[in-house]
């Protein structure tokens, strides 16, 4: 089962050819797709030759295959994870029962809303960066993002296929829909809020693969404990694709800061306009847009209180992060836990049940989570000997979603009046000038082995590759 | 002590200075060695039995890193999770006080990662594992990149010389020969290489039109022996891949020029896609459409050798695929080649009322004669054509070896290493 059937149009290890009504439907979207991506994946470069990585099986050994390849000829098809023998549902009310084969009627329409709306950020992300090649730093980041770019691709069709299979008619026009869905878009913008902002320059999309991602990422694990199989197979593999998304982001902010500190090393400076004179990102700009991109992806994860995530739990679509590795009931009806509130001007916290506030204990876990990389990134700065560091903003900073959206709270956490918001956002959130400054700096550097002024080069290159290898051949 | 605490290992371990945390090593390790902390991913050198799993699905690289310590001294899981980056390669006087002798290997060895096979390849298709990148050993010296952005002159100009349909006349297909004279200036090409021609004008958003490549349809001396031009087999392009209409800039120009037009050329490029040149050496040639122009190249040199009388030539096989009779280009010359020069096969794959047939299913059929030259060492393999051909032709390559009873792991990686099995699609 593991092995990729590639002698068929819809590469698979579904054995897609036994059911010709699922691959009738596939082919018939396929095309559709491909005009998708024609019109709305990465902008004039359809021809590139570029060094990517295509799974030819979801063993460790044949999941990671480089070779130079034109996008719009990338091999997307429909990979899931092996099936665990006798998967048991291991949370919720069915804990302990099988594990689902096929989709139970009474949580149809709960698991297609999970799964398009899952489905709907992947090629959003490809439409929000469709441009960036554009003013790409280096060949080695132009390939970086045409990978996370068909990547996010692949995933489109991993939740179109579920939709497909399991979901009928309803399931081939939601699949229909992902395609005409655009972000930004007012008439048809996209689900999530966060997926139709724009990423206009280089460190929004450093910014936007490290933070909003690794979203990406813990909505995907939590998936992958769903008692609903298919989905958690499918899942599990998206995940493994996904690490490199994160990868992207980490490595790219750490390359940046490296640079800057290079700089403020040989000025001797910590000016920022004597730094943005000298071509790179100051530090004071960078937390901004941490603090913006933090705070946007965190709305994410949904109302800090919700009865749909106890739904969901409860009747075991959607797990938590590492379900299987916590150690307690894994029903959670006793059990409570505390979320933020504003009240009066002031924050609280409050004890709700457990099971209303799965949003907070995932957005929580993902908090620690993206801290950890904050940290790493604070490492470079120190090593350079410089006194700074990087900070991820309060939890109820910038919020426009849940209980928290009624407040105005500084990075450190007061409460402040409307006229302290004011005066101060441009400290916190990257101004109209900052966005100008940081696109000014966007020339696209394409010679193999260069890179821009305002990055250093990466520690490795990708397969190991030398440095100047030739990432992207242009023809 | 116990005598193999002395041994040393090569330890794995993680640098923590490029780990991003993503999970995924930890996820795929079937024996459970990596775990971590909020800190690092660390491995437990108890458990971990280097089977590599981890090594190609990690996005960083930071996991394929390896230390040589005494089995007693290997640094614990406590040690690594302390880790801000990795410890430095102990000395040879450092081992020795762990009790290692300088000069004795590590008794433990990973085994080499295996690296994706593909990854020096030009595609990322199983098939294009087996594609070589050297020319034949008797393969003639190429030119490249004799005219481009890289060279000292940018471009040379061609004129046309004659521009012939070769397909029946149909709406759907209109391929062209085309052939272009330099003239007096230097392009020396060889069978298999391939050109650039420059579209005139610009694109839709202002910038110059990039080259598109064409294959070589004749041979080095000359589309007419002893002159200084070339042939083309180009065919109109009317609609995409999927159907939906789009006029091809460069096919459109190619094959409306008119004779005595100039051509803004460059290249030659491709140096292993080239034919052997020693007597007795086959060629097996299997080809799409307009994926015959450089097979075209090579018949047409072998042929001109045998006229001559002076070379001792091998089998030509030629399997060529097209959608009807009509749509094939040279089908009337073709067919007027003497049977005992070249052995040709024609798949058509929609000739109404009549079965598909695609080239892999005529390499099937000749399999006994397949497998025979596949034993040999004198013969070359070329496929040239859409891509979506390659891993068939490649698979039955491999079915007809290993119904013969022969290795196919052992021949493919010789059609590799010995330049013999040359993979040209698009």
């Amino acid at each position: 089962m593991s092995s990729i059937t590639y002698s068929d149009k819809i590469p698979n290890n579904v054995n897609l050819s036994e059911d010709r009504t699922l691959q009738r439907a596939l082919e018939q979207w396929q095309p559709n797709y491909l005009k998708w991506w024609g019109d709305m994946g990465p902008d004039d470069s359809q021809n590139f030759d570029v060094y990517l990585r295509t799974a030819i099986s979801v063993d460790p050994q044949g999941w990671a295959q480089f070779g130079h390849v034109k996008m719009p000829d990338y091999r997307w098809g429909i990979f899931l994870n092996p099936a665990e023998k006798d998967r048991k549902i291991h949370f919720g009310d069915h804990k302990g029962e099988d594990a689902w084969q096929d989709v139970p009627g009474e949580y149809r329409a709960n698991l297609r809303r999970i799964i398009v709306t899952q489905g709907d950020t992947e090629p959003a992300s490809v439409e929000q960066q469709r441009h960036l090649g554009l003013t790409c730093p280096s060949q080695y980041d132009l390939r970086n993002l045409f990978q996370v770019n068909v990547e996010e691709g692949r995933h489109l069709w991993a939740m179109v296929y579920l939709l497909h299979k399991y979901f009928g008619r309803d399931g081939r026009e939601e699949g229909e829909a992902l395609l005409e869905r655009r972000s930004g878009q007012e008439d048809n913008p996209r689900i999530l809020q966060a997926f139709n902002e724009e990423t206009p320059d280089w460190l929004s999309f450093f910014m936007f693969t490290y933070f909003t991602d690794r979203d990406g990422k813990f909505q995907l694990c939590a998936l992958a404990e769903s008692s609903f199989d298919p989905l958690a197979r499918t899942t599990k593999f998206m995940l493994t694709e996904e690490a490199h998304h994160m990868f992207v982001g980490e490595s790219g902010i750490s390359r940046v800061i490296q640079r800057t500190c290079q700089a403020m090393n040989e000025l001797k400076t910590d000016d920022v306009t004597k730094l943005r004179a000298a071509g790179v990102i100051d530090l004071p700009t960078l937390q901004r847009y941490l603090n913006f991109h933090f705070s946007v992806t965190i709305d994410l994860f949904g109302a800090d209180e919700s009865s749909n995530a106890a739904t969901f739990y409860n009747t075991g679509l959607k797990g938590r992060y590492e379900e299987g590795k916590r150690m307690d009931d894994h029903q959670l009806k006793g059990g409570t836990y505390k979320v933020l509130n504003a009240v009066g001007g002031q924050l609280i916290e409050k004890e709700v049940p457990m099971l209303n506030a799965l949003n907070e204990v995932l957005r929580d876990d993902y908090i620690k989570d993206s801290i950890g990389g904050v940290e790493r990134w604070n490492k470079v700065i120190e090593k350079a000997g410089i006194p700074f560091r990087l900070k991820t903003p309060h939890k109820a900073f910038h919020r426009n979603i849940g209980a928290l959206a009624q407040v105005k709270v500084s990075p450190d956490g007061r409460v402040l009046s409307e006229a302290e918001w004011k005066a101060n956002v441009d400290n916190w959130l990257p101004s109209e000038t900052d966005r100008a400054f940081v696109g000014s700096l966007m020339g696209r550097v394409v010679e193999a082995g260069k890179f821009a002024n305002w990055i250093a080069p990466p520690m490795m290159g990708i397969n190991r590759q030398s440095a100047d290898f030739e990432y992207v051949r242009f023809n | 002590m116990d005598m193999s605490e002395m041994h040393a290992i090569r330890q794995h371990v993680i640098d923590p200075e490029i780990c991003i945390r993503c999970n995924t090593c930890e996820a795929i390790c079937p024996v459970a060695a990596i775990t971590h902390d909020t800190r690092n991913y660390v491995v437990d050198a108890e458990k971990c039995n280097l089977c590599m799993a981890c090594i190609a699905p990690c996005p960083t690289g930071s996991i394929d890193n390896w230390r040589t310590v005494s089995r007693a001294s290997a640094y614990s899981v406590a040690d690594q999770l302390g880790w801000d980056e990795l410890p430095a390669e102990l000395t040879a006087d450092q081992l020795a006080a762990q009790g290692v002798a300088a000069d004795v290997p590590p008794a433990e060895m990973p085994a080499a990662p295996v690296l994706p096979a593909a990854a020096s390849g030009e595609t990322s298709f199983q098939s294009a594992q087996y594609g070589a990148t050297l020319p034949p050993w008797s393969a003639a010296h190429a030119y490249t990149n004799l005219y481009g952005p890289k060279a000292a002159e940018k471009t040379i100009t061609a004129t046309v010389a004659g521009n012939v349909r070769v397909t029946a006349v149909g709406h759907e297909y209109d391929t062209h020969h085309i052939v272009l004279d330099f003239g007096s200036m230097p392009f020396p090409v060889l069978e298999g290489q391939s050109i650039g021609i420059i579209p005139p004008g610009v694109d839709a958003n202002g910038r110059a039109h990039h080259p598109r490549q064409y294959s070589i349809a004749s041979p080095r001396n000359g589309e007419r022996p002893g002159y200084n031009n070339l042939s083309l087999t180009i065919k109109r392009v009317l609609e995409d891949p999927q159907g939906q209409p789009l006029r091809g800039v460069a096919s459109n120009y190619m094959c409306d020029l008119q004779v005595g037009d100039k051509v803004q050329v460059i290249g030659p490029f491709g140096a292993s896609f080239l034919m052997p040149n020693h007597p007795r050496s086959h060629i097996v040639m299997i080809c799409t459409g307009t994926g015959s122009a450089p097979m075209r190249a090579m018949t047409e040199w072998r042929r001109r050798l045998r006229q001559s009388g002076k070379f001792e030539g091998g089998k030509l096989m030629l399997f060529f695929g097209a959608r009807t009779q009509e749509e094939l280009p040279y089908f009337g010359p073709l067919q007027s080649l003497p049977k005992d020069f070249i052995d040709i096969n024609f798949a058509f794959s929609r000739t109404p009322g009549q079965p598909k047939r695609y080239v892999q299913d005529l390499m099937r059929e000749r399999a006994a004669d397949l497998a025979l030259l596949l034993a040999d060492p004198n013969t070359y393999f070329y496929v040239c054509g859409l891509k979506s051909m390659e891993d068939g032709v490649v698979l039955a390559l491999r079915d007809v070896a290993q119904q013969a009873g022969l290795s196919w792991e052992t021949i493919g990686a010789a059609l590799k290493a010995e330049g013999r099995l040359h993979l040209e699609t698009y």
